[in-house]
């Protein structure tokens, strides 16, 4: 009997576990209570606790819901994001945070059964408009991945990819400048100005990470969108990585999925903790980890899982 | 529940067992490959052995005399009227003067080839400054002649039992000791078409014709099944109807080859009305033939490309026809040029189809175009085979040393390709 018990509680911190919890819940209305990751159940409330809104919103999401088919993965997620702020997603596996992110620039339009209602803006403008195309909006919300992806090809046309099909560079001097500027500003350009013909994966894990960063900047985005980007990395290439998000968010937006809390409370200014793809607690990220206000926050936080 | 102690005590219990398993499972696997390579060395050895004297062939060295009155009567070289199977026939008369009768002298004239007069002709139209001199010249001489110097005709039979008679063996051994018999190269195998005489028989014709074909197959195909493949794989909704033109794609791949000829026969010399026997044709059917194997391992490959380098690309903008042809077609071209060319060596080998649109005719002119009249490699080793004459045996054997070369050649270049090409990420 303790043996089973104690199965189970393992299980629940399974995405695939977590899975099939959310969709016992399709039906459940944001009154009812949902188990924690020890299965115990919590009321939810009726709305996201602290603060969705922000200062100086410039993404916005109201009402959002996703569905994977069948499976309602996000319910009804409300949540601005500001300009030139650092917000991290948090939450366990399969809670939907990774969702979220990819409706932000429409990357589960790739995804046949994907379907999303609500509102997304950017900057007052509705992204998922089918005037609006795709390719407009990714310029402007970039995405750095989970696993470093760089393409096959050479340093330099890695970066130089995203300028050359939005035309960025009018002539080679200018594209040169803007892959040299990238570089720099993802703070690879002193590791392989010597070799920027090399083929982008001859560089090592964080350094294919940052080609990455350079990669998505070199577009000018004004929204980054970052899938647990040191997930794959080591901790020496992962403070690299925070050390640039700091430095980045002087001119872009940061939106940050990660499973490392210590990570989101050094990186970013305000946390989402997601739940079961109900977003349960916004705040500024002292207040979520010094003094959470939502039971399953507090839960999630303390007991260090994911 | 067992406990530490118990369970210990099973694994090592168990452990001969697996040792005894993995050591059987090794052994047989060692001798399925053995036997495997076993016959395929048997195939090649027997293959080079019969086929390897097919690439020479008995020549007779004759004193011709190119004499003006015969073959130039008023002057001038006059083809229509020349007589060089004469001329021949006289040099090879004056190497045993003994002989006067009709029948000794037509007994005489069988050692030579019939294409011996034509190699002469050849000569002097392309030299007319030699008329009126006497050349040695190396003409072909009969397939039997060639069988017997090849050790193929037993001189100790009865008479009536070989195609050589006791004479004629004594004629040969003379020119031999004469030192004018000899085995050269056999030029006329990659030179010449078809013919109903061995030793003037080549494989040119099926060659070309077998060119011809897959230059229209692999124009064909392999763009339509990349194209087909792309849209299959990237741009297709998957829905039940997807599923429906896989699940016929597949089916189509397995096909017997002979159903496309029918389909050829039917579609395109029927009611299209193109000519029979044309490499065109051929190669349409070969088309239609390949078209689902590419379209196979051109999905294969596309599917292998990671699905984080599109993503990757539609994260900085990409559109979808960008993404396809920046990222996924060069890093699946490897994998698809390898399915083409996999497809086209199984054209190359395939015969059951072109028996349909008549491409097994006797066909003796090498084909010049994509319309002419032409067979192909594997037909003319079909042809070859059912053959009587003892000559054609060999030179079966040679065709299909031949053919395996180019499908070798191909494999070769298809492995070249992939390695060349092949990137990592």
């Amino acid at each position: 009997m303790v043996v089973a018990s104690r199965k189970a509680a393992y299980h629940h911190k399974d995405g695939e576990m977590t899975e099939t919890l959310v969709k016992k819940n399709m039906s459940a209305s944001r009154t009812s209570a949902v188990p924690n990751y020890r299965g115990q159940q919590v009321e939810l409330g009726r709305e996201t606790v602290g603060n969705v809104r922000c200062a100086n919103p410039f993404m916005v999401a109201e009402n959002v819901n996703v569905f994977y088919g069948d499976n309602h993965a996000i319910k009804d997620v409300t949540l601005e994001i500001g300009k030139k702020e650092v917000i991290a997603l948090i939450g366990p596996s399969g809670c939907g945070k990774s969702t979220f992110l990819r409706c932000l620039n429409r990357m589960n339009d790739s995804i046949e059964s994907a379907r999303v209602t609500g509102n997304i803006s950017l900057d007052g403008r509705d992204i998922y408009d089918k005037t609006l195309d795709p390719v407009v909006l990714r310029a402007r919300v970039g995405m750095v991945f989970q696993k470093p992806n760089p393409f096959p090809k050479s340093i330099y046309d890695n970066v130089a990819y995203g300028p050359r099909i939005h035309g960025l560079a009018g002539d080679r001097a200018e594209l040169d400048d803007i892959v040299h500027r990238s570089l720099e500003r993802a703070g690879l350009l002193k590791e392989v100005k010597d070799r920027l013909d090399d083929p982008g994966t001859s560089l090592s894990g964080g350094q294919q990470q940052r080609l990455c960063i350079a990669r998505t900047i070199a577009v000018n985005p004004e929204v980054i969108l970052m899938d647990e980007p040191c997930s794959a990395l080591d901790p020496i290439a992962t403070a690299r990585i925070e050390d640039l998000m700091d430095e980045l968010c002087e001119d872009y937006a940061i939106v940050i999925v990660t499973h490392s809390m210590q990570q989101a409370a050094r990186v970013s200014r305000r946390v989402a903790y997601f739940h079961l793809g109900y977003l349960v607690e916004v705040d500024d990220t002292d207040k979520v980890f010094t003094n959470p206000h939502h039971k399953l926050t507090e839960d999630y936080i303390t007991g260090r899982i994911g | 529940m067992p406990n530490q102690m118990t369970s210990r005590a099973r694994v090592e219990a168990g452990l001969s067992r697996r040792k005894r398993k993995e050591k059987i499972f090794r052994a047989s696997g060692l001798l399925a490959t053995a036997i495997g390579i076993l016959f395929l060395g048997i195939f090649f050895s027997t293959l080079v052995a019969k086929g390897a004297s097919a690439f020479v062939q008995t020549y007779l060295l004759l004193d011709v005399e190119l004499t003006a009155e015969t073959i130039a009567p008023g002057g001038e070289l006059d083809l229509e009227y020349a007589d060089f199977d004469g001329l021949v026939r006289t040099a090879l008369r004056n190497n045993f003067p003994e002989l006067s009768g009709r029948n000794d002298r037509r007994e005489l004239n069988r050692l030579l080839s019939v294409g011996a007069g034509f190699q002469v002709r050849d000569l002097v139209v392309a030299n007319p400054d030699l008329i009126g001199t006497t050349q040695e010249i190396w003409v072909p001489a009969a397939s039997n002649v060639d069988m017997l110097m090849k050790g193929n005709i037993d001189a100790t039979v009865d008479e009536s039992l070989r195609n050589l008679s006791d004479r004629q063996i004594r004629w040969i051994d003379t020119l031999d000791q004469a030192g004018r018999v000899d085995l050269r190269l056999n030029k006329a195998l990659f030179t010449n078409g078809d013919s109903r005489e061995p030793e003037l028989a080549g494989i040119r014709g099926a060659m070309m014709g077998s060119f011809f074909m897959l230059v229209v197959t692999i124009a064909l195909a392999f763009p339509v099944g990349v194209a087909a493949a792309i849209y299959l794989e990237e741009f297709a909704p998957k829905n039940r109807w997807s599923d429906l033109v896989e699940v016929n794609i597949n089916n189509l791949a397995a096909v017997p080859s002979i159903v496309f000829g029918l389909l050829g026969l039917a579609v395109f010399i029927n009611w299209m009305g193109l000519p029979r026997s044309a490499p065109l044709v051929g190669g349409l059917v070969l088309a239609l033939l390949t078209l689902p194997v590419i379209i196979i391992a051109s999905r294969a490959a596309i599917k292998a490309v990671p699905p984080s380098i599109r993503e990757a690309a539609l994260g900085l903008g990409a559109s979808k026809m960008q993404v396809v042809f920046h990222h996924v077609m060069p890093l699946a071209m490897p994998g698809m040029l390898t399915g083409a060319i996999i497809g086209m060596s199984r054209a190359l080998g395939e015969s059951a189809p072109l028996l349909m649109i008549g491409m097994i005719a006797f066909i003796v002119d090498v084909p010049g175009g994509f319309t002419d009249p032409a067979t192909a490699l594997p037909v003319q080793i079909y042809l070859w085979a059912d053959s009587p004459e003892r000559a054609f045996a060999e030179r079966t054997s040679a065709a299909i040393i031949v053919l395996l070369a180019f499908l070798l050649l191909m494999n070769l270049a298809a492995v070249i390709l992939r390695r060349r090409m092949e990137r990592r990420w």
